[in-house]
């Protein structure tokens, strides 16, 4: 009995399967499903591959061996001899200061560097979990307190600077931040509240978001500043970062609670139910039950918005705020600089993608961590 | 609780009425601190409205410190009020609010390249206190073009900006000359010259200053040519708020004072010579002889300050303008060489 099995068992390591042919599994078998299956097939493959490595090569023979990467005393005409050929990083070697932190005191610049440490800081912090608790919020108080203590100075021996005369990067990442921080627990307010059965709340929670939804956000920003102004007393003056920040907050606020409101709608009225059965206070039904369910099933459309607005901040240079992209583009106004868009432009659009693919990188994480239980 | 209703119906009353008042007014209502130098000097800063970026007349360096002809004269006008250039907060304004933040007071003093008319004089709630830069709206071209006049700009397409006084004179010429065209708007400068220098319009239009800046930035200013009409008169001019005569003074006459400084050939460097300079004018304008700065209601001293700190009109506009290929043409002194900057007397 022993024996046969041993036999047998000696016979099925014989027979050991073989893998498949090289040519169908694997990279190559990859390759031959999906790129080279026809004629039609492989002439396309070929021709993207070849117009890809002639672009690759030319890309990098444009950004890495033809540049230029500094020159002396803004004498500019190493990189005009170039005569589009090769990039002239020169002015990101130059102007990279002035673009991520505008007309701020230049021996000063360690202020708004160590804000954007702080925020990208802010950001990995909120990000991980095993941080998502009350204590959470005071940092972020207490943070945001930080920026604007280093920003402003005047106390702890920092010297003050206007509003004025910041910019740049750190622009970028106040306007967002804070507007989004602010917006969010807004837009909920708002999407519960038209929600609601008291008819005034509700009215005025629809006016809010149809009256601010049916504006641009360059007219809102443009309202901010050139009419509001007019409204206020004699010699008042309101910040214009402040009122182009309360101008994002309320733009955003409006869109998010559209986007919070779908994910109320999206959920049985079961829930509801069940949290009454229990017996739950409208806040406790709410802050228990419903919301935590509700966001999470909207995250796609919340990134896309926080995504949006992230970039919408640019639009604060019709009212002569130097954010990440004015700066960019004022730093190329200056004659000897004058051409060099491209550079620049390249230089902000990665800034902003890292910020942007970051975003969304993380949501997709949380995404499918926090909806784990509906894959089953 | 019956009080507080009627108290609630009487303040929304209020309210509305204040409203209905209020923006029929808005203009008038906003005569922000009537008096702007006491309000400059309690402030120990004055806040000047400058362009966002304007080559030549107002843009920060790579140091992020504001530097141009616009700025050197709130640097002049600071250096008049406080005897120090460098108490100016400068606020850049695009040409949408830059009115609105002078009316508000939101900004003292406006040197941001703007055209003196009689409607924005009339309507804005603004003075033009000095035309510190006289300019005008020509054409460039590609000297491939052929074109030597902008008489053969028939059928050209023609890039322009939008919104300024600029798309508005091209089209009154355009009609007055009977010459049909092909706008091409776009709205910022450096993509408006990018157009132009790829060949999408013929012809590229703004005011000769912004030409000839923008033809000494290219790789060969010698492929450009600025055609020699002038189409329009653009005197920039450095607004303040209407109805501060006095402040309006102090900004004119330190305007003048540039002017007549090189007429009298005192430089930054030669003031402390000139200082001894017998001709009884210097004298009086330096403050040796008289008491014209009092009349200002500024120190007597204010023109040596001034002059330390920019220098006379040639300084100021070699030290910007110049640089950027822009001659002196109407701008040259007429006692000297019959230009249109001229300046009253000081006595």
């Amino acid at each position: 009995m022993s024996d046969i099995t041993l036999n047998a068992s000696a016979k099925v390591a014989e027979a050991a399967p073989r893998s498949a042919p090289i040519s169908q599994v694997g990279f190559v078998g990859w390759m031959r499903a999906n790129l080279f299956s026809g004629w039609l097939s492989t002439a396309v493959t070929l021709l993207l591959a070849y117009l890809i490595v002639r672009w690759a090569i030319g890309f990098v023979d444009w950004a890495f061996i033809n540049a230029v990467w500094s020159v002396p005393n803004n004498q500019t005409q190493a990189c005009r001899d170039l005569r589009g050929t090769g990039a002239c990083w020169a002015v990101i070697t130059e102007k990279h200061r002035f673009i991520l932190f505008g007309t701020y005191p230049y021996e000063e610049h360690w202020r708004p560097a160590l804000c954007i440490a702080l925020f990208v800081g802010l950001y990995i912090v909120s990000a991980m979990r095993r941080f998502w608790r009350k204590e959470l919020a005071l940092i972020w108080v207490g943070v945001l307190t930080l920026i604007g203590v280093l920003m402003w100075g005047g106390v702890l021996g920092l010297t003050y600077v206007p509003q004025e005369r910041w910019g740049g990067l750190v622009i970028t990442l106040i306007l967002a931040t804070f507007g989004l921080a602010l917006a969010f627990p807004l837009a909920i307010l708002v999407a519960l509240g038209r929600r609601s059965k008291l008819p005034a709340i509700k009215a005025l929670c629809v006016i809010y978001v149809e009256l601010i939804r049916g504006v641009p956000l360059i007219s809102l920003l443009f309202m901010a500043s050139v009419m509001f102004p007019l409204f206020l007393p004699e010699g008042m003056n309101i910040d214009k970062l402040l009122r182009a920040q309360i101008a994002i907050i309320l733009f955003a606020g409006a869109y998010l609670a559209e986007v919070v409101r779908g994910g109320l709608q999206s959920l049985s009225k079961g829930q509801y139910e069940a949290a009454d059965a229990l017996g739950l206070s409208y806040w406790q039904k709410t802050g228990f039950i419903i919301l935590p369910q509700a966001l999470r099933l909207v995250i796609p459309p919340l990134v896309n918005t926080f995504i949006g607005f992230f970039k919408d901040t640019s639009l604060v240079l019709i009212i002569g705020i130097f954010d990440l992209l004015t700066a960019g583009k004022t730093a190329i106004i200056e004659p000897a600089w004058q051409g060099f868009g491209i550079e620049v432009y390249l230089t902000v659009g990665a800034i902003y993608f890292i910020f942007c693919f970051a975003m969304s990188k993380y949501s997709q994480g949380l995404e499918a961590e926090l909806n784990r239980h509906r894959a089953r | 609780m019956p009080h507080f209703g009627l108290f609630l119906k009487r303040a929304l009353g209020m309210a509305a009425l204040g409203l209905t008042l209020a923006v029929p007014g808005l203009a008038q209502a906003q005569q922000a601190p009537a008096n702007t130098l006491d309000a400059v000097r309690a402030r120990g800063q004055l806040i000047c409205g400058v362009n966002t970026g304007l080559a030549g007349f107002a843009q920060p360096d790579s140091q992020g410190v504001w530097r141009g002809f616009d700025v050197d004269y709130c640097r002049a006008i600071s250096a008049a009020i406080f005897g120090d250039p460098n108490k100016v907060r400068y606020v850049p304004t695009t040409a949408q609010v830059r009115f609105t933040a002078l009316q508000s007071g939101e900004v003292d003093v406006l040197a941001r390249n703007t055209t003196w008319t009689l409607s924005r004089d009339t309507a804005l709630g603004l003075d033009f206190a000095a035309t510190n830069f006289y300019d005008g709206q020509g054409f460039m071209v590609k000297t491939a073009l052929g074109v030597k006049s902008a008489k053969e700009l028939e059928g050209a397409t023609i890039c322009v900006q939008p919104g300024t006084t600029t798309e508005q004179n091209l089209s009154d010429w355009a009609r007055a000359n009977r010459i049909r065209f092909t706008p091409v708007v776009i709205e910022r400068l450096e993509e408006l010259v990018a157009a132009f220098v790829a060949g999408r319009c013929d012809a590229y239009t703004t005011d000769v200053s912004g030409l000839a800046a923008t033809r000494s930035a290219q790789p060969k200013p010698d492929d450009y040519l600025i055609l020699p009409e002038v189409i329009s008169k653009e005197p920039l001019a450095v607004g303040v708020r209407q109805g501060d005569a006095r402040f309006a003074d102090i900004v004119r006459w330190t305007h003048y004072l540039l002017l007549s400084a090189e007429e009298f050939g005192i430089t930054q460097a030669n003031l402390d010579r000139m200082a001894n300079d017998p001709r009884p004018e210097v004298q009086r304008m330096l403050g040796k002889n008289g008491e014209l700065g009092k009349m200002l209601g500024l120190d007597n001293l204010w023109a040596v300050n001034v002059l330390k700190a920019v220098g006379n009109y040639g300084e100021v506009f070699d030290r910007s303008l110049k640089p950027i290929g822009i001659q002196r043409g109407p701008n040259a002194l007429w006692t000297t060489t019959g230009g249109l900057q001229y300046s009253p007397p000081f006595r």
